[in-house]
């Protein structure tokens, strides 16, 4: 095939497949994105679930108690600061530090586990093998086993003297008590979280839009990203987020196998159990804030960032 | 735990039962809010006080017990965990209750006999089999490439009496000063290659995940680290010299009052005072207070000169603020090269 018909290709198939295609997974079928104030009346009027305004009352009461006030709680601690003791508290280089490891060793894991859980869950749902139910149940344990058993365990193999840490040591690879076994314990915790948004809206992936993208002429690489990956992007990015977030706030698992040197090995959470032993309530709510305020802006930019994806795909 | 303390609930109830007949015995419920590697030591304690309590005075007294990082536990306090008695790792713990939450006077440790403390312990060094680096005394423990374990003093206890041990060492040398004290003790700190969060954390890093050549420990977690893991694999080593851990006792006059347990709480806290008491805590290893029962067990407890954190550092609030807060000593040692 030329480039010429490839490229031709890339715009008259995907314009077709749309033309046929189902509605994508993950995308609501008959709710609008948008309308104007008669679209939405109309929509309630019609919606399915009765009591909206009560269920809407409950959404807020719940999000109010389970989230809101306990977050604002936190945030009414650090009011209790001058603003120079804020800062202070909050740009120590120990605490910087903390944050670069925090957020670094967050955001790798989560791109790692976005790579591999989309293989994971490839294999999962498109492939039948002996002990497929055993492997998707163990997807499931990092979410069951209580992140300290998770800590000690990951510790104990990467240990100097561990399995792992045995054989990486003769290649002058060192995991535990070091960065790297931050990112380590993260990247494990984080797995369950791509594979299980991914899982379900994979399997709605219909294979005979496949079949028509290959019977149109496209290679299999071309099928893989422009007809499923494009379908795959929201869940992804949402596993990811899950990923990401989940691994900023991560603490038992990683207090084990970090080593725990200031500037070098110690992540933001434990500066806040620092602090706490201290009995500055105060600083550990500050450095709290930042974590929190940080973390709301990245999902917020992830939201956003699935939203286009969502909308270039023509939904 | 819960079926622990469901079954010793159970037994309470029991005795009741039988004695409610004759006599109307009270049934009382303490709870003994303590630090972590004293778990052994108040199990054997909770009994021997009950009895004790009971042939005194008829009444059926239950202690419980919650053991935990010794600053965690004063927070919890603080936070609202009605204890009647404290049994911390430090004074200055007990200082934060008394500051913060008013729960106690703040004069609380000349209540009771020896500042409130009823045991001691000291910081000592534990070593591979044989003492293959020939550890002795502080001084070798910042000989380069030498491996140092102990946990982190702003979130561990016992790690700060470690800390303090060292620094007192260092201070004490032939012409020491704060700066050589602070050259010392940076030295020792770029030889820890993990600084757990807890004092238990770090004897599991030392002795089941076989990282360092020497774990700075309580006298006590020591012990019990040999019991725990094979005296086959570990030797004690104590230095000439090292600090007087003195972890107090105090009642929480404001809990105990509400509770109305002021009468068994202190009975409880001056039992510990007892040769009964004295002689199970030395058999837990830690150094009984009583000079007849030390006497007694003399031989378990090796003789070093030790000096107090008052006349080293002037006393916890100083030691604290100078080292462990923010910015401190400890902080330096990272911030600054």
């Amino acid at each position: 095939m030329s480039t010429a018909t490839t490229a031709a290709f890339g715009a008259t198939a995907c314009e077709r497949l749309r033309t046929a295609e189902r509605p994508a997974p993950g995308a609501p079928t008959a709710t609008p994105r948008s309308g104007g104030p008669l679209a939405r009346a109309l929509q309630r009027r019609h919606s399915v679930l009765p009591g909206f305004d009560l269920a809407l009352g409950i959404t807020l009461l719940y999000l109010g108690v389970i989230v809101l006030i306990p977050l604002s709680a936190a945030f009414l601690k650090t009011f209790s600061m001058t603003w120079p003791a804020f800062r202070d508290a909050v740009t120590a280089p120990r605490v910087l530090a903390a944050y670069r490891l925090t957020f670094g060793a967050s955001l790798a894991a989560a791109l790692v586990n976005a790579a591999f859980g989309l293989v994971v869950t490839w294999v999962l749902v498109r492939y039948r093998f002996a002990g497929r139910r055993l492997v998707d149940a163990l997807i499931d344990l990092p979410f069951a086993l209580p992140t300290a058993v998770a800590g000690i365990a990951l510790t104990a193999l990467y240990a100097e003297h561990g399995w792992i840490g045995r054989a990486l040591g003769t290649l002058g690879i060192k995991v535990a008590y070091t960065p790297l076994g931050v990112f380590v314990a993260l990247t494990f915790i984080g797995l369950p979280f791509v594979v299980r948004t991914l899982q379900p809206v994979l399997e709605d992936v219909a294979r005979d839009v496949e079949e028509a993208a290959a019977t149109l002429g496209a290679s299999r690489l071309q099928t893989f990203a422009r007809v499923i990956l494009p379908s795959l992007a929201p869940a992804l990015l949402t596993g990811f987020a899950l990923a990401f977030a989940r691994a900023l706030g991560e603490y038992g698992s990683v207090i084990f196998i970090a080593g725990n040197l200031p500037m070098v090995s110690e992540i933001a959470p434990l500066l806040i159990v620092a602090k706490l032993e201290q009995y500055d309530y105060a600083g550990a709510t500050a450095i709290a804030v930042v974590l929190l305020v940080a973390s709301f802006s990245l999902l917020l930019a992830i939201n956003g960032l699935q939203a286009w994806a969502r909308k270039r795909q023509g939904h | 735990m819960h079926r622990l303390s469901r079954r010793r609930g159970l037994a309470v109830a029991l005795a009741f039962a039988l004695a409610a007949g004759s006599v109307a015995a009270r049934d009382v419920t303490l709870l003994n809010v303590s630090y972590d590697p004293t778990r052994e030591l108040y199990q054997e304690v909770n009994a021997a006080f009950a009895q004790a309590w009971k042939t005194k005075t008829g009444d059926n007294v239950s202690v419980k017990a919650s053991h935990g990082g010794s600053g965690k536990q004063a927070r919890a306090i603080i936070d609202g965990l009605e204890a009647d008695v404290a049994t911390l790792a430090l004074a200055h713990d007990i200082d934060e209750i008394a500051a913060r939450a008013q729960l106690l006077p703040a004069d609380w440790q000349q209540r009771l006999p020896h500042r409130s403390t009823p045991y001691t312990s000291t910081a000592i060094f534990l070593v591979r089999k044989g003492n293959p680096k020939a550890i002795r005394d502080w001084g070798d423990l910042i000989r380069p490439g030498l491996s140092v374990i102990t946990a982190n003093p702003k979130t561990s206890g016992g790690a700060r009496w470690n800390y303090l041990a060292a620094y007192g060492w260092a201070l004490r040398q032939p012409g020491g000063t704060d700066a050589s004290a602070r050259d010392y003790i940076a030295k020792l700190y770029r030889n820890v290659p993990v600084l757990d969060s807890g004092a238990r954390g770090s004897t599991v890093t030392f002795a089941k995940r076989d990282i360092g050549d020497v774990l700075l420990a309580w006298e006590n977690e020591a012990h019990l680290a040999l019991k725990e893991f094979g005296a086959d694999k570990f030797d004690i080593v104590y230095p000439p010299t090292s600090i007087l851990a003195e972890p107090p006792v105090a009642l929480i006059d404001k809990v105990a009052d509400k509770h109305g347990t002021r009468a068994v709480a202190h009975g409880y806290l001056e039992f510990l005072y007892t040769p009964e008491a004295q002689a199970i805590a030395a058999r837990h290893h830690y150094r009984p207070i009583d000079p007849q029962v030390a006497a007694r067990y003399a031989a378990q407890f090796p003789k070093l000169a030790l000096f107090t954190i008052d006349e080293a550092f002037g006393g916890w609030a100083k030691a604290q603020k100078t080292h462990f807060a923010d910015g401190g000593v400890f902080d330096q040692i990272y911030t600054k090269h």
